[in-house]
């Protein structure tokens, strides 16, 4: 890991970003796809360019590839296994009498 | 646009595909195998056999080419379309086309190529794309049968790509299917505009159709009994449908859309079989095809400068804008100092 003082080399080619589209307001932004561009308002410019030619955004987040921090696949089971059989989380787990309708 | 569904070999920015190494760890292989026969999604962090992983990198760069070499022989009728709206949508397309090469492009990064020594394998002639679009565009009609043959082609290889077994693969095909239905019904209107008009008009139609139809069968890869390479690329899930019922499908989709369109497809032993409930269709010329595949057809050597044109020629704003952003960036840290 880098330090905050330490100076980021000078860029060799246009990093990569990670692009995220808001199809419409009232929804979350939704990962669609990456692209290189050499700064933040490039890569703003060319994703509504590559993603949103036929009104498929309302609001385009970009963000540095590098700085995603991701879960290792490896880490998999440890992780999500033990959700497993934590059925009784589910509403499914209970049974109410049908007379008592919709709950 | 635009794939053949068939792999060639080639050196797409990496060292050629080895046979299944025995190396490989057998209980991640036994993993690996599991997630793929239980029609599992594989993920660029998962661990891939070396094999699966340049096959995919070969596959999706030769689909990436293809989408970027696809925007030549359109481009060209882009000043010389017929009208202000026929302009306006080959400008469409033609743009479609560049992003196409961008989704598959990105796709082929997650397996750790990176964008630059694939276009350098591009340039360099060491990779190949899809042989369809090394034969010219000689008239407008020809710019209507691409959308409509050519890209009808693509469509039937790509729609089972969105299933395969490498998530960012299946991911950029969903989205590239999306685009690609305007594509082919833009391309089949203008050639009912056409065959509506003047003898000459439908004369070109015509003659368009007699030009690409056995190249749009070709597109499909060899016959079955020929692609070795296909069996893997099945097991893997990588390949959903074989080459020759592809081309199957595609015969049997078009023929109705000729009849529709008033041309005739150039073949004379292309009739419906009852028995098969298909049509059956004549000799490809493969030979033709191979001659072509590697590099002798009419337009390799024009198609490949001017592709390497455009990038050299883009070289300046490229460097431009790193140059920028490296500015930027200093400034931000000495006003942060």
């Amino acid at each position: 890991m880098s330090t905050a003082a330490s100076t980021p080399a000078a860029l060799k080619e246009w990093p990569l970003w990670e692009v995220f589209v808001r199809s419409k307001q009232g929804l979350e932004h939704k990962h669609c796809g990456s692209l290189h561009a050499s700064d933040a308002r490039q890569a703003l410019e060319m994703a509504r360019d590559v993603y949103t030619r036929r009104q498929e955004g309302v609001s385009i987040w970009v963000v540095p590839s590098k700085s995603i921090t991701a879960s290792s696949p490896d880490d998999k089971g440890e992780l999500f296994d033990p959700a497993a059989d934590k059925i009784y989380r589910h509403p499914t787990f209970y049974e109410i009498p049908e007379e008592v309708g919709h709950m | 646009m635009y794939t053949q569904s068939f792999n060639v070999p080639d050196e797409s920015g990496q060292k050629q595909v080895k046979p299944m190494k025995a190396s490989e760890p057998p209980e991640r292989m036994a993993k690996f195998d599991a997630c793929i026969d239980a029609d599992g999604r594989i993920e660029p962090q998962d661990w891939m056999p070396e094999a699966y992983r340049k096959t995919l990198v070969r596959q999706i760069s030769q689909h990436a080419h293809s989408e970027i070499v696809g925007m030549l022989p359109e481009g060209n009728w882009i000043s010389r379309a017929p009208s202000l709206k026929r302009k306006a949508i080959l400008i469409a397309k033609v743009q479609d086309e560049g992003g196409h090469g961008l989704y598959l492009y990105s796709a082929a990064e997650t397996l750790g190529v990176s964008r630059g020594d694939l276009l350098d394998a591009l340039h360099t002639g060491k990779a190949k794309y899809s042989s369809i679009f090394n034969y010219p565009t000689l008239n407008w009609a020809d710019v209507g049968v691409i959308g409509w043959l050519v890209d009808g082609a693509a469509i039937m290889n790509q729609i089972p790509l969105c299933r395969c077994s490498y998530g960012p693969y299946a991911r950029a095909m969903v989205r590239v299917c999306k685009e690609e239905s305007f594509h082919q019904r833009q391309g089949y209107e203008a050639l009912l505009v056409m065959m509506r008009g003047t003898q000459a008009q439908k004369d070109m139609v015509q003659d368009a159709v007699n030009r690409y139809w056995w190249k749009c069968l070709a597109m499909f890869g060899p016959p079955d009994a020929d692609s070795p390479n296909s069996t893997q690329g099945m097991r893997w899930g990588i390949k959903r449908i074989s080459n020759d019922d592809l081309r199957q499908k595609f015969v049997d989709a078009t023929v109705p859309q000729a009849k529709v369109l008033g041309v005739t497809l150039p073949d004379p032993d292309l009739k419906w079989n009852e028995e098969r409930g298909h049509y059956d269709y004549g000799q490809i010329d493969w030979d033709e095809f191979w001659k072509t595949v590697n590099g002798h057809g009419p337009c390799n050597k024009e198609r490949l400068a001017t592709r390497v044109k455009a990038h050299n020629d883009g070289a300046w704003v490229r460097e431009a804008a790193l140059a920028y952003a490296n500015k930027q960036q200093q400034r931000t840290l000495k006003e942060a100092a």
